[in-house]
């Protein structure tokens, strides 16, 4: 007596559920993204597609500047982690075995799972007892912390699957040490190290708790921009900067994914 | 002239495992040379320190007289083939195979010839353009020596070059190597578990096992004389028996087997007189007969294993001692006997040797 195998899919009412499922979790986006073309104010009404809040944000000075905030800092804290990423990668994997490796390997990962308001309250207590005041440059260092194990993800994992007699190949070929970093190593590493990056970046443009911790005056990132609107009430303008951001999010972290999967 | 490689007592230990025990080996000037063993028996540690991949715990290594033991991989004169060829897959063919020239710092004019001579020797002149993974495995490993050979090392080292390859492709390397090898020159340095495969390059082979070196002698020596138990058995097939010892005499031990038979065995002073020692025959050396021969002795057939250009036969002595014999199918692949049949068997003369254990 052959007893059918029931599958997840087979159980009734497993389509409904699946729908009510990615309707809970992207409606609020969808419907973020349909009212920022809405020809109204409203948030409800639909009366006509229109692109005059992607107008109205684009004359907007205040916007503008703190568009470009977001920019410099994400590439900064960007640039600086992923250097130190590939740097950490390369100590773990390819460097002479240390005492504590493993836990270091942990140590990197850990501002994943630390409280994000934790980490700001003590960026912002560490800042203030040493009187840091540099501007964007208290945001960028802030950021630099928690970019890290974002690059460092990515690059981790290509190295792990990379086959490492490909190096001692080189070196068997008169390379230095160097130059087998240089000419076999990174160009092996690229697609790791860009994608991590891409994480790093988008990581930084998003974030809000650490950014409005440390942030001065007038170094306002988009976040805190948006945020600031918020509390004068809802507007379409925050619909279109939001779906903005949106879409840097998906193109990047989906530019991200398919470097990893490169061979 | 010096030896191409002197290994000088080297050891080699991973925390409290010994990989190596003293090994002490010299290779020959354009000597194909083999280190053949099971895996884990340390003839990959010790291409890996002549590659200087690893350093040694104590002992020294010698390059045509000089003391490499302390240069790292870059500045010995020493290119290896890789298992898995490891090629520069970001590289074309063509670069591949410049790698170490342009490392050497050669003029860009002399890079270019012997880039181009290198791919006519393998025959891939039509796939300098290539990426490593738009060629076969058989191409690869070509593009792999190539690589390895460009610089003109003193001494080519190959790390079971041949273990990823099917059959057929094995075979028609094994010539081609052997031909390279003799074209070049060079020292090679070949690494692997497949006893045909040394038996058929080799000019010399060091057969090792758990960190040591049991033998180191010409293929015919390793297969017909080896030294020990260990040797005998990986290499070939082989019977053995245990005997008691009656005499010496000339080299040659005079043994007596349960059920009353005598033996001479070659005896390279493994023999004491009165103590049992173990012998070993090869297969082939032993004959089976339906009708009576010189020498023959009574047998009965147990086992046929037709092996199409041979049959095995598993014969029993009367007595009960048990001896594969291998018989060539010159004819056809008829048996001289069948199973459970009577016959003679004849062991050629010298045929049995004894072994230290």
């Amino acid at each position: 007596m052959a007893r059918k195998t029931r599958k997840i899919t087979d159980l009734p009412g497993f389509r409904g559920f699946t729908w009510l499922f990615f309707a809970y979790l992207y409606a609020p986006l969808v419907l973020l993204v349909v009212f920022s073309f809405n020809a109204t104010r409203s948030g409800t009404v639909w009366s006509g597609f229109s692109l005059t809040w992607y107008a109205k944000i684009a004359a907007d000075s205040q916007i503008q500047r703190a568009a470009l905030n977001s920019l410099t800092v994400a590439i900064c804290a960007t640039a600086i982690a992923t250097v130190v990423a590939t740097a950490a990668a390369l100590a773990m994997k390819r460097g002479v075995p240390f005492f504590g490796r493993k836990v270091t390997g942990g140590l990197i990962m850990t501002p994943l799972v630390v409280p994000e308001i934790v980490t700001a309250v003590a960026t912002l207590l560490l800042f203030s007892a040493i009187g840091l005041s540099l501007g964007l440059g208290n945001i960028i260092l802030a950021h630099v912390a928690f970019c890290i194990p974002f690059a460092y993800l990515p690059i981790r994992a290509r190295l792990e699957r990379m086959d490492e007699s490909i190096e001692l190949a080189a070196r068997d070929l008169y390379a230095t040490p160097w130059q087998t970093l240089r000419t076999v190593t990174l160009p092996l590493l690229a697609p790791g190290i860009v994608s991590g990056a891409l994480l790093a970046l988008i990581t930084s443009i998003d974030d809000f708790i650490i950014t409005m911790m440390v942030a001065e005056p007038g170094a306002t990132t988009l976040p805190l921009y948006i945020y600031g609107m918020l509390r004068l009430g809802v507007s379409p303008e925050i619909n279109a900067i939001s779906t903005i951001l949106l879409g840097v999010s998906v193109g990047v972290v989906t530019l991200s994914h398919l470097l990893t999967r490169r061979r | 002239m010096p030896q191409a490689v002197e290994i000088i007592d080297v050891v080699k230990k991973y925390g409290s495992f010994t990989a190596l025990h003293n090994v002490s080996l010299d290779i020959r000037p354009n000597e194909f040379f083999t280190l053949l063993g099971p895996s884990g028996c340390g003839k990959t540690t010790l291409l890996r320190i002549i590659a200087g991949f690893e350093d040694i715990t104590a002992g020294t290594l010698k390059l045509f007289g000089t003391d490499i033991t302390a240069l790292p991989p870059d500045r010995r004169p020493i290119n290896t083939v890789f298992q898995h060829y490891s090629l520069f897959p970001h590289m074309t063919v063509a670069e591949n195979v410049a790698f170490g020239l342009r490392r050497l710092k050669m003029p860009a004019a002399d890079i270019t010839r012997r880039v181009a001579e290198m791919l006519e020797m393998i025959k891939l002149s039509s796939h300098a353009g290539r990426r490593p993974h738009q060629l076969s495995g058989g191409q690869q490993q070509r593009v792999a020596l190539a690589r390895a050979l460009a610089p003109r090392p003193k001494v080519l080292l190959l790390d079971e070059p041949l273990s990823a390859l099917d059959l057929k492709l094995r075979q028609a390397m094994r010539m081609e190597l052997k031909t390279l090898q003799q074209q070049t020159g060079v020292t090679f340095i070949f690494v692997t578990h497949d006893q045909e495969e040394a038996l058929a390059m080799s000019d010399r082979i060091a057969v090792m096992s758990e960190g040591r070196v049991q033998q180191i002698d010409a293929p015919q020596v390793i297969y017909e004389h080896p030294a020990t138990r260990f040797v005998a058995d990986f290499i070939g097939d082989a019977n053995f028996l245990t005997a008691s010892v009656e005499g010496l005499e000339d080299g040659r031990a005079h043994c007596g087997l349960p059920g009353g038979y005598r033996l001479i065995a070659r005896d390279a002073g493994a023999a004491r007189p009165g103590q049992s020692v173990s012998l070993f025959l090869r297969p082939e050396k032993l004959s089976v007969h339906d009708t009576p021969v010189e020498e023959g002795i009574g047998m009965t057939v147990r086992t046929i294993v037709y092996q199409g250009d041979a049959t095995d036969y598993l014969v029993e002595l009367d007595g009960g001692v048990m001896l594969r014999s291998r018989c060539e199918n010159r004819i056809n692949g008829d048996p001289i006997l069948t199973a459970g049949e009577r016959g003679f068997l004849r062991i050629a003369p010298d045929a049995a040797k004894t072994l230290l254990d």
